[in-house]
């Protein structure tokens, strides 16, 4: 930093370069920010570059699909010759395995989070913390992995008649994905709770679970409800656990037992396979492309609508 | 939770105020030791449902780790690591898939972490309350939020397919900065914004200008807080599969890449193909490389953690 005077700064020095001096270094300000913005301009293009390739595909999708066809065709063959189009095929095994997610993640996670901010010793919480983190950071093809050779075995020997490739067994990793997001978050927004609550309910005597169950989490509810939307999107927008566990046929069904394939899982089948650009099934893969991202868009705003339409405020 | 104050004065005569003479069972009466014992097992038996809860993501974690070692240790030698892909399981081996992975790793860091750290000081030093920091903020929630393999959509959109750099590293390395970018620019901001107003304050005072502050004040002060942010970013990239398979990474490589526009693969990938067979050779092979993937990216792990316990330390204003 050059904050000294400058050696040249002596009381008979011209008048000029005083008022020079701050012009230049405003100058220079302008210069250092314009880089900074542009940097942070890079986070629109990215939004804006997705929509643009999205919609442009998606057009060209439609231009050769009629959009009803995309919307009620009972079936979703366009790798075969006689081709339909219906997305209702991979949304329902894209809600089945985010449906049996949450059914995992939803009381665990809250469970956990319970548990952690109410009940945990500041030790207990410091040990468990970071192995929930190191759940959260393993990438999910070793999820896939641990998916199909060791959830998908013992679900074959609990359920006979399950497939090698299902969706329960994907469904039941992704919710332990998620665990970590579900429980940290609701856990956040339980640490939000002020204590003064908490003291009010232990003064009217009590107990611990009582104050968990109707002060706390009452409380933190609109936070919980949040972080379950967030858990949610992460659940549909999930690939390689449904790619490697849930299989690759297009199945309108409601059974966990059998193959299906997620819009993710169709996107990873096409873009593995030689797929010749511009041709209808390379379009393919964008249209399912911007129904997901729909879907998540949708839940991600709804989960802040949720934080800033029913935040609770204490002051 | 709603026990009645105790009740000493008198009542009128004839008037039953006792619940027990009023024939109420005794350990339905507020008050009552049976009541209270049940309330506290009630308690203790939620306690240890909640326990259990918070154990059952423990117990995955050791359980899949047990799995992968068993499975992945015995064919974990110096000749995996070192040999490329093969069609037969006992040559194959994932050289090319950890050079890729570096390369790339390093790659990503060039594009991604200038860029998050400089949109990261300008949102937190220089913006003012506009509209435009106002957008900028709300969309990098958003993009937090976005499915990694719509990233893969974009890369093979943008990168592969409109400039033309067909399924390169630097495709795969644009596309992976951009998916990190949104967590680099969070936990800049974060670090940034634990820095205290008064050491701003007193370099301005001491007529510094904002540049000098950035430099010489608040960058040096957020930067461990900063690196945490990014190594998780970055071991973030390294685990991502979807994208890379989206933009067309190839699965079989037997040659090392030795530019940024040479044709690639990854360790994530390497695992995926090897997982897709039917022979449990193969499946033996993929443990021992997510041995290897594990083993990068907990220490990678390690080192954050490292870092932010460390900043947390040293840093008592």
């Amino acid at each position: 930093m050059t904050l000294a005077p400058r050696p040249d700064a002596r009381p008979g020095a011209p008048q000029r370069r005083s008022l020079r001096r701050p012009l230049r270094r405003a100058l220079r300000e302008r210069f250092v920010e314009a880089p900074l913005l542009v940097a942070a301009l890079v986070s629109i293009f990215t939004t804006v570059g997705i929509v643009a390739v999205l919609v442009f595909e998606t057009f060209e999708f439609f231009h050769e699909v009629p959009l009803w066809r995309f919307l009620t065709d009972t079936q979703w063959t366009p790798l075969f010759s006689e081709k339909y189009f219906g997305i209702v095929v991979l949304l329902s095994a894209t809600v089945l395995t985010s449906f049996g997610a949450m059914v995992v993640a939803l009381p665990l996670g809250l469970l956990a989070a319970v548990y952690l901010s109410e009940y945990a010793s500041p030790g207990v919480r410091r040990a468990v913390k970071p192995v929930l983190e190191i759940l959260a950071g393993i990438p999910t093809v070793v999820y896939g992995y641990f998916a199909l050779l060791f959830v998908t075995p013992i679900l074959q020997a609990l359920i006979p008649g399950t497939a090698v490739f299902n969706g329960a067994s994907a469904a039941l990793v992704i919710g332990i994905m998620i665990l970590p997001m579900v429980s940290s978050l609701s856990e956040d927004a339980m640490a939000a709770v002020p204590r003064a609550l908490r003291e009010g309910a232990y003064a009217l005597g009590a107990t611990r679970f009582e104050v968990a169950a109707r002060v706390v989490v009452p409380a933190a509810f609109s936070g919980i409800v949040a972080a379950f939307m967030l858990a949610i999107s992460r659940a549909v927008g999930e690939t390689m656990i449904v790619a490697i566990a849930a299989g690759q046929s297009p199945t309108l069904t409601l059974s966990p037992l059998v193959p299906i394939e997620t819009m993710t899982a169709y996107i990873v089948q096409v873009s593995l396979g030689d797929t010749p650009y511009g041709s209808l099934e390379y379009k393919t893969i964008f249209a399912v492309g911007m129904a997901l991202f729909l879907l998540t868009l949708a839940l991600n705003v709804a989960s802040q609508s949720v934080l800033a339409r029913f935040r609770e405020e204490y002051p | 939770m709603s026990r009645p104050p105790a009740d000493t004065a008198p009542r009128p005569a004839g008037v039953v105020h006792s619940r027990r003479r009023a024939g109420v069972p005794t350990h339905r009466r507020p008050g009552g030791t049976a009541w209270r014992a049940r309330r506290k097992a009630a308690g203790r038996a939620y306690e240890l449902l909640c326990l259990a809860a918070t154990c059952v993501g423990i117990l995955v974690l050791l359980v899949l780790l047990a799995d992968i070692l068993r499975r992945g240790l015995p064919t974990l030698t110096w000749e995996f690591i070192s040999s490329f892909p093969s069609r037969f399981p006992q040559q194959a081996g994932i050289k090319a898939a950890l050079v890729g992975s570096l390369w790339l790793l390093a790659l990503t860091a060039l594009f991604a972490v200038p860029t998050g750290i400089a949109a990261g000081v300008w949102l937190e030093e220089y913006a003012r309350r506009t509209w435009l920091s106002r957008v900028i903020e709300v969309n990098i929630a958003n993009l937090a939020g976005v499915p990694s393999i719509i990233y893969g959509l974009l890369g093979l959109g943008l990168f592969v397919r409109t400039l033309q750099l067909q399924r390169s590293l630097l495709a795969g390395a644009l596309t992976m900065a951009l998916l990190v970018l949104p967590i680099i620019i969070i936990s800049t901001r974060e670090a940034i914004r634990a820095v205290p107003r008064s050491q701003r304050e007193g370099a301005y005072a001491l007529g510094a200008t904002r540049s000098q502050v950035v430099w010489g004040i608040v960058l040096p002060a957020a930067l461990p807080g900063m690196l945490t942010g990014i190594i998780l970013a970055l071991s973030r990239a390294i685990g991502e599969t979807a994208p890379l398979i989206t933009i067309g990474a190839l699965t079989f490589i037997a040659f090392l890449p030795t530019s940024p526009l040479d044709p690639f693969t990854v360790l994530p990938i390497q695992i995926f193909n090897w997982v897709s067979r039917p022979q449990p050779a193969f499946h033996a092979i993929a443990a021992s490389g997510i041995i290897v993937l594990l083993v990068v990216l907990l220490s990678m792990n390690a080192l954050a953690i490292y870092l932010r316990d460390r900043a947390r330390r040293k840093l008592q204003w």
